[in-house]
């Protein structure tokens, strides 16, 4: 097979993830050879690559398949890396005032986060069974380090351990997936696949490997029953790097899983939904329930975050333009709220360090108000309470469920929704209603800032971004049909 | 003009109640009473042109604003004055000032005095929209306002519990009635399409004969309508069978039974039927349900009234019952003669009450007329004062003259009306007033009679430091005399004199049924000399009984302890409501409280729904349980699940 790589010019669709390996390869040695103290201007010069990469994709877009069909740059993937970029952005924010106390401070730590997200990138736009595989498992393997960055803590290690285990555990079910896809379509490109599908019978063989392929990027959205590790991580990884896991990753899992059913199996639609909609109920229920038992507030947003999937999730179960454009806006959202929260956990430090017990929420208001405040939007938004972002998110993904007549799925879908508000109120009302018991830090002025955007963007949703955000999503969302 | 009238009030109730504890009590009650002087003197200058020139030329309206636009609901804020409206301006008003002025001595010593005349002017408000509403939504609110005010007066002392239960009972026993009005309202509606009176009018002649289902029975809409709004009628002028709330509401202070419960509020059923009256005419059964109604609550209370003991109870007893003897008016279709009584029964009824507050004021709230007597030597004012309104009361009057109390003038005219309408219906209302007119001759003097004659069975110390009341309170008294003496002869033309009379004064207001008063001017010598003649029956009997033979009365209840306890307990209304209605309903609450909220919706639903999530929750925490091979299992169950699950489902097999 000859190369359609013929100039320079025709790299264009891949430029941005050429220059985040060139830029990450140059930091490495960097780093390597200047001093520790350097980390702090390294991470400067990631986030300004960051923000180079992101700026690129939004000013210049090029789009087209390249690589022999084996990377996609279209409107869609243009959307989900910017999420993703903006989200790995951010996460290096989240880490500039706690970088010491989370071991952080190395340069190690912006390479692996820049690999990670180049993984990602290559997740978004693999449109080949083998660049898919590649992306995710570069982004995983960077990830796992990052979990077990705190070499001290004996919680990190394990959960870096249990992570890479169970990682390994779900690259094989989707290794095993694609080599039975491969061997009943005798095809590794995406839309290939599609059209021997679409040409022969839904084989027994297929469907295995469709589960097998699911299952493992299941796996990547925590979807139960293939979340155990995420409260663990969670909890053990430093809380930024937490954030970043509770971010961008979620956003390059969802955009690969949405690209492989609509592209590759469109055909057998009746079938991944299926799955699908396993998924999403599961995760909303055992979600719900789950975090009402949870003291500790990471292992709470784990919980939080599976339950957030599992809602994304009903958007992709409706296998609709409509319920894809919901789920795009729903990652959009998700990640507003996710990164405002996490902004707000790390300004909950007192004396003693950073705390992470619910109960330490106590009296916050009088004593933190702006925290508290901040924190009560994002909790009302996470419930689902209108006018706040929050509700939209979720009010576009029942509705594409119901235009799918999926009944049962949005019932059960609220109701999990009404349970899982137990658990938001209970902050609420621990930060408005006790009596304080500590005093608090005053917070780093770039977390104020990322607290402040995302209780605006929350606030004011309604009004300042959604429909912007409704015209993109259904724009870039054209791209897949 | 109108505005102001009206309005006033409003701004005075507003000032008292929300700035009060600012200005003081005593600002409070020159600023609410001052305002209700000018409203009064304003209605006596829109009256008199009417009652002594053309009656009102032009029907006055002042729209204040658009207010309802639904569909073909098109209701504006009008405020209408015709003839009808200008009587019940000038006795609202004139009554509401005195009753202002008056409760300025008698409630000097309450500590809350902003709040309560705050109040009254709120009630005098809501009145005023009453009797000027345009539209039958208008006359609603001011309906219901008036009602609020009452119930927050019957219950002004909220920290006695009698008081709060009477002011309970008022406020639901009113409920029954005004369900009855608002449905009466919704059928004028339906029928009349339009509830704009004078719209409303103007279709009647097309809807006579349409016929509704309403609970299963094939009736005339028109009297449905009628009925329906006549019980609303019932409730707010405490006509037999809703009538209980009216003893009870003299729990509240002596002015509010006054302006309230004698003069005014209460005979806005009067008025509400008189202003519809053309839908009433329209019906002759719903007619004659006003006019039984009325006769039987006219006799009735009068029955009651024999035997209380509580100064202010035989007061409102008798209230209950002349409220029959209007609406027997209504009934008989002499609507003129209705609001004239209306109209005289205003003066004598609230110099009357007023008369009783100044004697339980005198007699430190002792209201038990068995621990009174004797009391005209000390107090001769109020003696006097009382003397009048009981004078003009029982209709004291030489028939075919032009002397005698507005009472006499008032309450023959009816008299002679009932007798006119004749058949069975008619002489039973007829003979039920004359009967009615005995009694209340009876119970009037024998109110005299234990209060100021005779030797005094009041505690000594009681006795001895009773007191005149001050002048503050004495004045309003000397008004509403002048007015219990002049206002029948006064103004018998414009009510009851020839028709063309009555129809110059009333001009198209309410409807005049020219055979009925023709009838009634034309009725037989005796008929004319009944109510007199029972008058003074009942004088001399409540003479001999209380006078003569002190000892009698006992006896007599001794001797016949059936009738007697019979009416003591009031016709046992207060017990059969309790048992048919108070506590069924008192167990069904019970019932839903304690079975349905407290053990099936709190305990096993909310709370055994919270015991699950608990349970399921513990169930999941323990799931996580932190061991690698678990979590590797789980995910292996979950892939062996969504696989047989694509299997089965998917049809593979």
């Amino acid at each position: 097979m000859n190369s359609d790589i013929t100039n320079f010019s025709s790299l264009a669709p891949i430029f941005p993830e050429l220059i985040i390996i060139i830029g990450a390869i140059i930091i490495l040695m960097a780093g390597a050879f200047l001093k520790k103290q350097a980390s702090v201007g390294l991470a400067g010069i990631t986030i300004a690559l960051l923000l180079v990469v992101s700026l690129l994709i939004i000013l210049f877009p090029t789009d087209g398949i390249i690589l022999n069909g084996a990377f996609i740059q279209d409107s869609f993937a243009r959307y989900m890396k910017i999420l993703l970029l903006a989200s790995s952005l951010f996460a290096i924010i989240l880490s500039l005032s706690s970088a010491k106390e989370n071991s952080l401070d190395r340069f190690e730590y912006s390479v692996l986060l820049l690999f990670a997200t180049l993984g990602m990138m290559i997740m978004v736009s693999a449109n080949d069974l083998m660049s898919l595989y590649i992306g995710v498992e570069m982004q995983a393997l960077s990830l796992y380090v990052l979990a077990a960055m705190r070499r001290e803590s004996s919680k990190a290690s394990e959960a870096g351990l249990k992570y890479f285990v169970l990682g390994a555990l779900s690259s094989g079910m989707l290794l095993y997936g694609a080599s039975l896809i491969y061997g009943f379509t005798g095809q590794t490109q995406l839309d290939e696949i599609a059209k021997i599908i679409m040409l022969g019978d839904r084989s027994i063989g297929l469907i295995f490997g469709l589960v097998f392929l699911l299952a493992g990027l299941a796996f990547k959205i925590s979807a139960v029953p293939f979340h155990m590790w995420t409260p663990d991580v969670y909890e053990g990884a430093p809380t930024p790097v937490t954030a970043f896991f509770a971010s961008a990753p979620k956003v390059a899992a969802m955009a690969l899983l949405i690209r492989l059913v609509m592209e590759s199996f469109e055909p057998v639609s009746q079938d991944w939904r299926q799955i699908v909609i396993f998924l999403s109920i599961a995760s909303m229920i055992l979600a719900s329930f789950a975090a009402i038992g949870q003291k500790n507030l990471k292992r709470l947003i784990a919980y939080s975050s599976i339950g957030h999937m599992g809602f994304a999730l009903v958007g992709l179960s409706a296998g609709s333009l409509v319920g894809v454009q919901a789920v795009a806006i729903y990652m959009a959202i998700y990640v507003i709220m996710t990164l405002g929260l996490f902004a707000a956990i790390l300004s909950l430090k007192n004396q003693n360090g950073y705390v992470e017990n619910i109960t330490d929420l106590r009296g916050l208001a009088q004593t933190n108000p702006f925290v508290a405040a901040i924190i009560a939007i994002i909790m009302f938004s996470l419930i689902g309470l209108p006018p706040l972002a929050g509700f939209f998110a979720k009010w576009h993904v029942f509705l594409a469920a119901i235009e799918a007549k999926l009944f049962l799925l949005s019932i059960i879908g609220v109701l999990a929704s009404a349970v899982s508000a137990f658990y938001y109120i209970r902050i609420i009302i621990l930060m408005y209603v006790y009596e304080p018991e500590q005093q608090f830090i005053k917070a780093q002025p770039e977390l104020r800032f990322i607290m402040a955007l995302s209780g605006f963007l929350i606030l004011t949703y309604y009004f300042s971004i959604a429909a912007p955000l409704t015209n993109i999503t259904r724009f870039v969302v054209g791209s897949l049909f | 003009m109108v505005e102001a009238i009206v309005f006033l009030p409003l701004v005075g109730a507003l000032i008292a109640g929300l700035l009060g504890h600012k200005i003081g009590d005593r600002a409070s009650e020159i600023i609410t009473s001052s305002l209700l002087v000018i409203s009064a003197i304003l209605s006596w200058i829109i009256f008199f042109p009417i009652a002594f020139g053309n009656g009102a030329e032009e029907v006055i309206k002042v729209e204040i604003m658009r207010w309802i636009e639904v569909g073909d609901l098109d209701l504006r804020w009008v405020l209408r004055v015709d003839s009808l409206t200008a009587v019940m301006l000038v006795v609202v008003s004139s009554v509401s000032s005195l009753v202002h002025i008056y409760s300025i001595g008698y409630m000097a010593d309450d500590p809350s005095r902003s709040r309560f005349f705050a109040y009254l002017s709120l009630f005098t408000f809501a009145m005023l929209m009453l009797v000027t509403a345009d539209n039958l939504l208008q006359l609603f609110f001011g309906w219901e306002g008036v009602g609020l005010a009452s119930y927050l007066l019957i219950g002004f002392w909220y920290k006695r519990p009698s008081a709060n239960a009477a002011a309970i009972k008022a406020f639901i026993v009113n409920r029954v009635g005004d369900f009855g009005f608002a449905l009466g309202i919704f059928a004028t509606f339906v029928l009349l399409g339009s509830i704009d009176i004078d719209m409303a009018f103007s279709a009647i002649e097309g809807a006579k004969n349409i016929s509704i289902s309403f609970l299963g029975a094939e009736l005339n809409a028109l009297t449905l309508a009628a009925l329906l709004l006549f019980m609303g009628a019932m409730g707010k002028s405490a006509q037999f069978l809703l009538h209980t709330w009216l003893p009870d509401a003299m729990e509240g202070p002596t002015p509010v039974s006054a302006l309230i419960h004698a003069a005014t509020m209460v005979t806005a059923g009067v008025f509400m039927v008189a202003r519809l009256s053309p839908i009433f005419d329209a019906s002759t059964f719903a007619m004659s349900v006003v006019l039984v109604v009325g006769a039987i609550t006219a006799f009735f209370a009068a029955t009651i009234g024999l035997v209380q003991n509580d100064i202010k109870r035989v007061i409102a007893y008798s209230t209950c019952s002349q409220l029959g003897y209007m609406f027997v008016a209504l009934g008989a279709g002499a609507y003129s003669a209705g609001i004239y009584h209306l109209f005289t029964h205003a003066f004598f009824k609230a110099l009357l009450f007023l008369g009783a507050g100044s004697v339980i004021h005198a007699m430190h709230h002792e209201q038990d007329m068995r621990k009174m007597g004797g009391l005209r030597k000390k107090i001769p004012i109020t003696y006097i004062m009382m003397i009048i309104g009981t004078l003009a009361l029982t209709g004291v009057g030489i028939p075919g003259t032009s002397f005698g109390f507005a009472g006499f003038f008032s309450k023959d005219s009816i008299i002679e009306a009932a007798y006119a309408v004749g058949g069975p219906l008619g002489n039973f209302a007829f003979w039920s007033l004359v009967l009615a007119a005995l009694f209340t001759s009876f119970y009037s003097w024998r109110l005299i009679h234990m209060t100021f004659h005779g030797s005094t069975r009041a505690e000594q110390h009681n006795y001895e430091k009773a007191h005149e009341s001050p002048n503050i309170m004495l004045v309003p008294l000397y008004f509403l005399a002048i007015g219990s003496i002049f206002a029948g002869v006064l103004f018998y033309d414009q009510f009851f004199g020839k028709e063309k009379y009555i129809e110059a004064f009333f001009a198209n207001s309410i409807i005049i049924v020219g055979h009925i008063i023709e009838a009634a001017h034309n009725a037989p010598t005796w008929v004319k000399w009944s109510a007199t003649f029972a008058m003074l029956l009942g004088f001399v009997s409540a003479y001999w009984m209380y006078i003569l033979q002190p000892s009698l009365p006992a006896r007599l209840a001794k001797a016949m302890p059936i009738p007697y306890q019979f009416l003591l307990n009031k016709w046992y209304f207060d017990e059969l409501y309790d048992v048919i209605f108070v506590k069924p309903t008192i167990r069904l609450g019970n019932f839903l409280w304690k079975k349905m909220d407290d053990k099936l919706i709190d305990n096993m639903i909310i709370e055994g729904l919270g015991r699950k999530v608990q349970l399921v929750t513990a169930k999941f925490v323990k799931l996580q349980s932190g061991y690698l091979y678990h979590y590797a299992f789980a995910m292996l169950i979950g892939i062996a699940a969504l696989l047989t699950w694509e299997v089965v489902a998917g049809g593979l097999l």
